[in-house]
C-alpha cells in the first residue's frame, strides 16, 4: 500500500494533490502490466477503470469493417487512459493496445465514483485534472481533423 | 530622360506666343521623337499617336463622376483644357504584354534561348500632367531602385523624353492635391508647359527642366516671359488646386487601414464590386504583372510571356490547395490597403497619386475616398474605447 | 545603345541544369539532384525558381547540402500541373532554374546568440529545414542543443526515413509523430503540438524555426506562446503565389511584405498583426 502511494504520487496526474487525498485513492488502485499488442481495454466493453500509464506507450483503435483498425491516437507514458467510468453508460468509446510493454496504475471506476461522491473535495480535483486532460485532447483531435498535411488534388 | 540640374540663365521660363505646338512636335520629330500624346477616340481622351496639332482634343474638357465620363465642348480652344482619361503612360512603359524570350529544344535536348521583345523606342509624352509624373516615379521605384531592376522598363524609360503640362482645370474625380502629387507639376520632366488662356490671349508658358529639353526649346521660337506671365501661370495652377472634386485624408493612413482589416465596410463594398479590374488597370501605378509559359504544339519551341494582372482575380493568390483570397471582399481589400498602406512599407511613400481613375472608370462608381473616409469616420479603434468606457 | 537585353544577366531567365538522380521519397513526393556547374551559393531557407519546359515555374525550397552547392537538391511534393511533371522527370532531363531568391533561416543569429534551436517541421516543411540540420551538423560546436519535432500525415509520408534515424545526435533530439498511423507503425500517433508541450527548452535562450501547413504553425505558436517564447524568437516560412521571385509581379504580397524578398522566412515578431488574418 505504502509503495503503492509512492507511485501513484509520481505520475503527473495527481501532480499538486494532498497526501490525505492520494492515500484515500490508493484504495481504488492496482499496479498492473501488460505485455507488448495486448488490449488493455476493448470498445464497448464495461469501462470501469482509468490508467495512469507509468511507461510504454498505448494505441487508441477503432475497427471500421473492412478497413480494419484505424490508429487513431496513442496515450505516452504519464499520461491517463479513459475516462468513461465518470458517466453512463460506462462503456469504453475505442479499443486501447499496448505498443510497447505497458506498466500501469489501473483505478477501479465504481470505487473512484464512490470515494468521489463521499468527498467533494477529492471529486473536484480529480474532475478538475480530467477536464484539462479533456480539454488538451479536443484541441489536439481539432487539429488532427484538420488533416493539414493532406495534399488537396 | 533624367532632368539634368537647372542653370538659372538657360533655364529661365520662355513664352509660346500662340497655341500651336506644331513648333514643338516638329521638333520633338525631328530629333527622332515618336509623338504621343492625348486624343479623342471613341469618345474618350486616351494617349496616341501625335502627328500635329489637328490629333490633339483642342476645345474639349470632360466630365468625370464616379462610374462616368463624357466629352464637352469648350468654349475656348484649350489644349489641356481637361482632365486625365483611361490611359495613363504606363501602357509606354511597362508594357501590355511582353515577350520576354523564346527557347528552342534540339531533339538531343540541348536548349538555346532567345531575347524577347526588346524595344525601346525614342518617345516624347506630350502633356503628362502632375499626377502622372508622380505616378511614373513611383513605377520607376518600385521597377528599378530595388535589388533586382526591371531591365526592360529601365530600358524603355532612359529613351522617353517628357513634356509636362500643368493642369488648368481640375477634374471631378481629382485628388492630387491630398496625395501632395500636384496640380503643380515639380521635376522629372524635359519641358513644361502651362496654357494662358486670357480673353483673345491664348500661349504657354514654357520651362526646360533638362539640358535636353532646354536642347529642343532652343530650335523653336519663343519669347522671353515676362513676370507677369510667370505669375499667371502659377496663379491659374494654385487656382486649379482648389477645385479638386475630392479630397482624401491621408493622416496616418497606413495605421488606420491596417487596424481595421475587418472593419464591416469591406463587406459593403464586396457586395458593390464586380472584380472586373477596370481600376487596376487604369490606375498609373499598379504594376502586378503574371507570367505565361507556353510551347507548340511539336514541344519544342518555348516561349514566356509577361502580362499585365490585377489583383482582383481569383488566380492572382492561388496557392496549391485553392486562392488566398477567395472572396471579393478580401480582393478590394488588398487592393486599397495595397494601394494607400503597404506600399509606404515597401516602397516609402504611398501608391495613390490621386488621379481619380479608378473612381471615374469604375462601372458602379466605387470610391477610394469615400471609403477611406467611411473608415475612418468609424474606425474600429475608437469604437472598441468606446465600449470599454 | 545595346538594343537587345542581354540574356544571361536577366533575372527572368532561367539556367538549364541537368537532373542526375531521383529520390522517390513516397508516394507523391520526389527529390531532384540537379547538377550545378556555377555551384551557386544559398542560405538555408532560400528557394529557386523551378522552369519546366513549356510548362511553368514553380518555387521550391532548397533541400541539400549548402557546404556543395554544384549538387542542387529540390524535394518537390507533386500536387499540381508543374509539380506533377517535375516529380516525373528522370535522369539526364534539363530544367530551367532561376533563383537563389528570399531571406534565410536565422543560423547568424543562432551563432551569435549562442541560444539552442527548436526545429518544427510539418509535412513537407521538413525539406526547407534540412539544410539547416546539414549546417548545424557540420559545424556542431559553433551551435547550441538542437531539438527536431516532425510531424506528418502518416507513416508513409515520412521524408528522408533513411537518413532522418542518423540525425539523433549528441545535442540533437528528434522526436516524429504522425496524424494517422497504422498496424506496423510503433511510434507516436497526434499531433506536432503535443510533442511541442513535451519538449523542453528555455524560451527565452531558444530561437524556433517553423515550416508546415499555415494551421499547423498557428497552433504550434499558440503552444510556443504558452511557454513564454517571445515572438523574436519565432521564425515561420511562408508561402504565396509566386511568378516572378523579383518582387515585381506582385503576387506574392502579404501586408508590406513580398515572399520573395522580404521572406519566405520571416521573424513572427516582424509580421504579427498579420498572421492569422484571413484571406490576407
Amino acid at each position: 500500500m505504502e509503495d503503492l502511494s509512492r507511485i501513484i504520487r509520481s505520475h503527473p496526474f495527481v501532480h499538486g494533490l494532498d497526501d490525505a487525498k492520494i492515500k484515500f485513492l490508493t484504495g481504488c488502485a492496482a499496479n498492473v502490466r501488460f505485455g507488448a499488442d495486448k488490449f488493455l481495454v476493448r470498445e464497448g466493453s464495461d469501462a470501469n477503470a482509468s490508467f495512469l500509464i507509468r511507461s510504454g506507450r498505448v494505441v487508441l483503435e477503432i475497427d471500421v469493417p473492412g478497413r480494419g483498425a484505424k490508429q487513431i491516437q496513442t496515450v505516452e507514458e504519464g499520461e491517463v487512459l479513459g475516462w468513461s467510468w465518470l458517466y453512463p453508460p460506462y462503456r469504453w468509446q475505442f479499443d486501447a493496445r499496448a505498443v510497447t510493454p505497458v506498466r500501469a496504475i489501473q483505478f477501479d471506476g465504481a470505487c473512484l465514483r464512490n470515494k468521489c461522491e463521499a468527498d467533494h473535495d477529492l471529486g473536484y480535483e480529480i474532475v478538475k485534472r480530467l477536464l484539462y486532460l479533456v480539454h488538451q485532447r479536443l484541441e489536439r483531435t481539432r487539429l488532427q481533423l484538420l488533416d493539414v498535411y493532406r495534399s488537396d488534388r | 530622360m533624367i532632368a539634368a540640374p537647372m542653370d538659372a540663365d538657360t533655364h529661365r521660363p520662355r513664352y509660346l506666343n500662340s497655341a500651336n505646338l506644331e513648333p514643338l512636335i516638329g521638333a520633338l520629330a525631328a530629333d527622332g521623337y515618336q509623338v504621343v500624346g492625348p486624343t479623342i477616340k471613341e469618345g474618350a481622351i486616351v494617349y496616341g499617336e501625335i502627328k500635329s496639332q489637328a490629333d490633339l482634343p483642342v476645345g474639349f474638357t470632360d466630365i468625370q463622376e464616379p462610374g462616368r465620363y463624357r466629352l464637352e465642348k469648350r468654349r475656348d480652344a484649350a489644349i489641356f483644357g481637361y482632365a486625365v482619361g483611361p490611359h495613363s503612360w504606363k501602357k509606354y512603359l511597362h508594357l501590355p504584354t511582353l515577350r520576354l524570350w523564346s527557347a528552342n529544344r534540339s531533339s538531343d535536348g540541348r536548349i538555346t534561348l532567345e531575347d524577347g521583345d526588346g524595344e525601346a523606342p525614342r518617345l516624347a509624352l506630350l502633356g503628362v500632367r502632375a499626377c502622372e509624373l508622380a505616378a511614373i516615379a513611383i513605377q520607376d521605384k518600385v521597377l528599378t531602385a530595388g535589388a533586382s531592376v526591371d531591365t526592360h522598363y529601365a530600358r524603355r524609360r532612359a529613351n522617353i523624353f517628357i513634356v509636362a503640362a500643368n493642369c488648368i482645370v481640375a477634374g471631378g474625380t481629382c485628388f492630387c492635391a491630398s496625395m501632395n502629387t500636384g496640380p503643380q507639376v515639380r521635376g522629372g520632366y524635359d519641358i513644361a508647359l502651362t496654357e494662358l488662356i486670357d480673353g483673345s490671349s491664348h500661349g504657354f508658358l514654357v520651362e526646360a527642366g533638362s539640358a535636353a529639353g532646354a536642347r529642343i526649346l532652343s530650335r523653336i521660337s519663343s519669347d522671353e516671359a515676362g513676370e507677369d506671365r510667370i505669375t499667371a501661370a502659377r496663379e491659374v495652377v494654385a487656382k486649379t488646386s482648389q477645385q479638386m472634386g475630392r479630397t482624401l485624408d491621408t493622416a496616418e493612413i497606413k495605421d488606420l487601414l491596417y487596424a481595421n482589416l475587418e472593419h464591416s465596410r469591406w463587406d459593403d463594398v464586396a457586395s458593390r464590386c464586380l472584380g472586373c479590374t477596370n481600376c487596376t488597370m487604369v490606375c498609373p501605378t499598379c504594376f502586378c504583372t503574371t507570367v505565361e509559359d507556353h510551347v507548340d504544339l511539336t514541344g519544342s519551341t518555348a516561349e514566356r510571356v509577361r502580362q499585365w494582372d490585377s489583383c482582383f482575380t481569383l488566380d492572382h493568390s492561388h496557392v496549391h490547395s485553392g486562392s488566398v483570397r477567395n472572396s471579393l471582399r478580401s480582393r478590394y481589400r488588398q487592393w486599397m490597403t495595397h494601394k494607400l498602406a503597404s506600399w509606404i512599407d515597401q516602397f516609402g511613400s504611398s501608391g495613390c497619386v490621386g488621379c481619380g481613375r479608378c473612381i471615374t472608370w469604375c462601372p458602379v462608381g466605387i470610391d477610394i475616398t469615400e471609403e477611406a473616409a467611411a473608415i475612418r469616420a468609424s474606425d474600429l479603434r475608437t469604437r472598441a474605447k468606446g465600449r470599454a468606457v | 545603345m545595346d538594343s537587345l537585353v542581354n540574356l544571361s544577366l536577366d533575372p527572368m531567365t532561367p539556367r538549364f541544369l541537368e537532373v542526375r538522380r531521383v529520390i522517390r521519397e513516397t508516394a507523391d513526393t520526389v527529390t531532384l539532384q540537379l547538377h550545378d556547374p556555377e555551384a551557386r551559393t544559398f542560405k538555408p531557407g532560400q528557394f529557386n525558381m523551378l522552369y519546366l519546359f513549356g510548362g511553368g515555374e514553380v518555387a521550391i525550397s532548397m533541400s541539400g547540402e549548402p557546404a556543395t552547392p554544384s549538387k542542387l537538391v529540390h524535394t518537390i511534393r507533386a500536387v499540381g500541373s508543374v509539380t506533377r511533371p517535375l516529380a516525373d522527370l528522370r535522369r539526364g532531363a534539363m530544367v530551367g532554374v532561376r533563383g537563389p531568391f528570399g531571406s534565410a533561416w536565422p543560423l547568424e543569429e543562432a551563432q551569435r546568440r549562442g541560444c539552442d534551436l527548436l526545429l518544427l517541421a510539418g509535412g513537407i516543411g521538413l525539406a526547407p529545414l534540412r539544410p539547416v540540420i546539414y549546417t548545424v551538423h557540420r559545424n556542431r560546436d559553433r551551435y547550441g542543443r538542437m531539438t527536431i519535432l516532425y510531424g506528418a500525415r502518416n507513416p508513409a509520408d515520412l521524408l528522408y526515413d533513411k537518413e532522418v534515424a542518423g540525425w539523433q545526435q549528441p545535442r540533437t533530439h528528434l522526436r516524429t509523430i504522425v496524424d494517422h498511423g497504422d498496424l506496423a507503425w510503433r511510434g507516436r500517433i497526434g499531433v506536432i503540438t503535443e510533442l511541442l508541450a513535451e519538449a523542453s527548452f528555455d524560451p527565452l535562450e531558444t530561437i524556433a524555426l517553423m515550416c508546415g501547413p499555415e494551421v499547423m504553425m498557428r497552433f504550434a505558436e499558440r503552444e510556443l506562446s504558452r511557454r513564454g517564447m517571445p515572438r523574436e524568437n519565432i521564425f515561420i516560412s511562408l508561402e504565396r503565389n509566386m511568378k516572378c521571385a523579383l518582387g515585381f509581379c506582385g503576387h506574392c504580397m502579404m501586408a508590406g511584405s513580398f515572399m520573395c524578398k522580404d521572406g519566405p522566412v520571416f521573424r513572427l515578431s516582424d509580421i504579427a498583426p498579420f498572421f492569422g488574418v484571413r484571406e490576407l
